[in-house]
């Protein structure tokens, strides 16, 4: 854990965008702070209102973007604020899925995670374990230009409107 | 073309940030981020001088968009909304960087904070560039409470709103009121028989005006939000004509069934037809159908025959209520962790092991025992060891400390010597005293005869097999040495857990559970009635382990906020709803069945899809699937995540 906490300037550092959801996640992750968890600065952390907001062209984006991996957050099945958005994005996991596959990006560069807000452990755990394997997996690399190469298909039509 | 002028305003939080991140650096940082026109750092943002100088700003620099990266917004959004409000600025203008929570107090290197609060600070520029002044609207409260069990907490909580004026619907589980608490003896530290203090509150529940009392019945389902939830309950059949029957307890002496009475823990009897406890409110017997020889096989009909009423009724069916409600509190409270799971106790091998909730029943004068401390065989103990922290500081069971276990094992030393003649062996970790008046109690009881406090968990309780004798296996740590003592009666003091459906509860509340399984609270210290679902308080020990005092005060507290609720008779709702825009849509309905709240349908005559604002609550799910990019998550569009998203991703 320390390993992952110390971040030379010098070599490669991945870099790992999380999108949580405000009610369970998001909490989950203050609370892994108020506990003084310590996790992996590599992982930054966007706030949604609910897991369901996360559409796969976000996921797109930030592969494009210089991410090296992605940490969708909701919460747990049966627990959603929103009484279901967490279902509709364990559904949505398929396109992600696939979506990745198309673009040649390793699976386990996303992960999926359901986080309460009174799971401040389990977020370190799982943002130390994520930056480790992404660590493992290496830099996204050549499979980004291929990314750039498709934004106008997939990026612009979200990003241009709306 | 210029962008909006943005001011950056960055919070030392004292040295919580500064220590970890080099505030100067991320100034300049910040200083040099598109349209940024001003960027400072302060001691402390949220004080008042923190927020002037926003609202100096707005005015001198003309803002047009503020970004504060401080704390996590859960803590702090509502503060710098209402600077931003006060300096002439929409407070959806405003976007917060979280540095603390999610930065400064997790990460170890100061360089790697630094560079991850640069990245967070972009992003929340790159947002805030985006954001549009959104209109709050409001709409009326039901100006009335729902308090979910009927223990000391939901029972105080219930009487501060019913005593101010304004309507209470308390909804038990059980027949009666009165919960854990109903089942002690004397109370620490005073000595309080809890009967004594807990009664007259339980009838003035049922006397109050105010208050609808249902027992028997269970929450089923909880829709809606602050202010407007709708709640349907489930009235189970007494079996008995409540308005007909006048509590004479003559159907309970004729029934010829008996069965263990949960409320005496299982040491004593109830009938089939029965009222827990003789000082039940209400005081009104239901009919357990599992048990009950009519229910079983057609006939008996014995409580019926005998009623001078005529007040059973063996067809009544349950009943499905559903009631409005502007806030609701949750007082579940706990349950006793139970000591058969580890077989070092000799919980439920033994017949003189029992936990410190069955000690009481049998210290109670209405209890099966008639308030005597008896053995199993009727003879009265020679020798009590009272075990601490039984399921509790244990990290094979509960991490946490019970907080009660202390005092009531030094209130069950002295009741042992008050009543019977045994010698007293207390088992003790640590002696935690905290409370007012509870050290001075621990030093009275200390100072008594034959009460040997042993500093050492109790191991393991054994039995002699010829001579039933049991022996308790201690390391006195004090001493040095390993000993084995001797005793007739062994008093586990089991510590509080949550309730065993607690999980199920949290669901139907919208709440959640902290790790330990407690109803989580918003704030752990300052906001520790609240929950994430706003207008759903908690109060006692579904929350955390609480003694009497902290669970009564809990219990006002609750009450307190919940009137807050239904005073203001107006709340607040988001403005950070869908839109669809039009001219994009092409009608194709695939947000429709997406949508949990049903709060888009097709306008058949342009062929657009429309979303109905006031049944919209912001989750994005249609925003996230819509192919065309026509619907628009207010304040969460896809324009502004994706600015965010270059924003946490450009820090190089």
């Amino acid at each position: 854990m320390t390993d992952e906490t110390k971040t030379p300037a010098t070599e490669w550092e991945p870099k790992v965008v999380a999108f949580l959801c405000n009610w369970c996640s998001y909490t989950g992750a203050d609370l892994a702070g108020i506990s003084r968890l310590k996790y992996p600065a590599n992982l930054r952390i966007i706030r949604v209102m609910c897991s369901g907001r996360v559409s796969p062209a976000f996921v797109l984006k930030a592969f494009h973007d210089g991410a090296d991996g992605v940490l969708v957050g909701g919460c747990h099945p049966g627990d959603c604020h929103y009484l279901e958005g967490n279902y509709k994005t364990l559904k949505r996991r398929l396109v992600f899925e696939r979506l990745l596959e198309q673009f040649g990006i390793e699976p386990g560069r996303l992960r999926l995670e359901w986080i309460s807000g009174g799971e401040g452990e389990k977020f370190a755990r799982v943002a130390t374990e994520l930056v480790k394997e992404v660590r493992a997996l290496g830099p996204l690399g050549s499979t980004r230009e291929r990314l750039a190469r498709a934004d106008g298909l997939t990026l612009r039509a979200e990003g241009g409107r709306a | 073309m210029a962008g909006p002028r943005v001011g950056v305003y960055l919070c030392h939080c004292g040295s919580n940030i500064a220590d970890k991140v080099d505030m100067d650096a991320l100034r300049e940082f910040a200083a040099a981020l598109p349209d940024v026109v001003v960027a400072r750092d302060y001691k402390y943002m949220c004080s008042d001088p923190g927020q002037d100088l926003i609202k100096a700003d707005i005015k001198e620099h003309g803002l047009e968009r503020v970004v504060v990266a401080s704390c996590s917004p859960r803590m702090h959004e509502p503060t710098f909304k209402r600077a931003c409000l006060a300096g002439g600025l929409n407070p959806y203008l405003m976007e917060m960087a979280n540095i603390r929570e999610q930065c400064s107090w997790v990460t170890t290197d100061r360089e790697a904070a630094t560079r991850k609060a640069k990245a967070l600070v972009h992003s929340a520029v790159n947002k805030v560039r985006l954001l549009e002044p959104l209109q709050e609207s409001s709409v009326p409260v039901e100006p009335r409470v729902l308090v979910v069990g009927g223990g000391i907490a939901g029972i105080e909580a219930a009487l501060k709103i019913a005593e101010a004026g304004h309507k209470v619907v308390l909804v038990e589980r059980e027949p009666s009121i009165g919960g854990n608490m109903a089942k002690l003896d004397k109370t620490f530290p005073t000595l309080d028989c809890a009967a004594c203090i807990l009664t007259p509150k339980m009838v003035s529940v049922a006397q109050n005006p105010n208050i609808t009392l249902l027992t028997y019945s269970e929450v089923e389902k909880v829709e809606g939000f602050v202010g407007n939830f709708t709640v349907t309950i489930r009235k189970k059949a007494r079996s008995v004509d409540e308005k007909l029957c006048n509590g004479c307890g003559t159907c309970q002496e004729k029934c010829p069934i008996k069965v263990p009475n949960e409320f005496e823990e299982g040491l004593g009897m109830r009938k089939a037809i029965y009222t827990p406890f003789p000082q039940a409110v209400p005081n009104k017997p239901v009919i357990d159908r599992a048990n009950c020889t009519y229910y079983k096989t057609g006939k008996c009909r014995v409580c019926e025959r005998f009623c001078p009423p005529q007040a059973i009724r063996f067809d009544q069916e349950d009943e499905i209520l559903t009631e409005r409600f502007g806030a609701i509190i949750v007082a579940t409270g706990y349950k006793l962790f139970d000591p058969s799971v580890a077989a070092q106790w000799g919980y439920g091998r033994y017949d003189n092991v029992i936990t410190g909730l069955q000690f009481e029943r049998l210290c109670n004068a209405s209890g099966p025992t008639g308030g005597k401390i008896l053995l199993k065989d009727g003879r009265e103990p020679k020798a009590v060891a009272i075990l601490h922290c039984v399921g509790s500081r244990d990290k094979n069971y509960n991490e946490y400390c019970s907080r009660i276990c202390c005092m009531t094992s030094v209130k069950f030393a002295h009741l042992v010597r008050e009543k019977t003649g045994a010698k007293v062996y207390d088992l003790y970790m640590d002696m935690r005293t905290f409370g007012k008046q509870y050290e001075e109690f621990y030093n009275r009881v200390v100072a008594e005869r034959d009460i040997y406090f042993i500093r050492g968990k109790g191991a393991e309780v054994m039995q002699d097999p010829v001579t039933g004798q049991l022996l308790v296996r201690v390391e006195d740590t004090l001493l040095g040495v390993f000993r084995e003592i001797p005793v007739d009666m062994v008093i586990l003091n089991a510590g509080i857990s949550p309730r065993p459906d607690a999980q199920e509860v949290a669901q139907k509340f919208g709440i959640q559970r902290s790790a330990d399984g407690f109803f989580l609270e918003y704030h752990l210290k300052l906001e520790p009635m609240k929950t994430a679902n706003e207008g759903v308080f908690v109060a006692g020990t579904c929350q955390s382990p609480k003694d009497i005092p902290d669970t009564v005060a809990q219990g006002a507290g609750a009450a307190a906020e919940a009137l807050k609720v239904i005073l203001l008779g107006q709340v607040a709702v988001t403005p950070t709803t869908a839109e669809v825009q039009e001219s994009l849509c092409s009608g194709c309905r695939v947000c429709i069945p997406l949508c949990p709240y049903s709060a888009i349908s097709l306008d058949e005559a342009k062929g657009v899809a429309v979303v109905n604002q006031a049944l919209c609550k912001g989750c994005g799910t249609c925003a996230a699937s819509c192919p065309s990019g026509a619907m628009r998550a207010k304040h969460f569009d896809n324009r502004q995540l994706l600015a965010q998203i270059e924003g946490v991703c450009a820090d190089d």
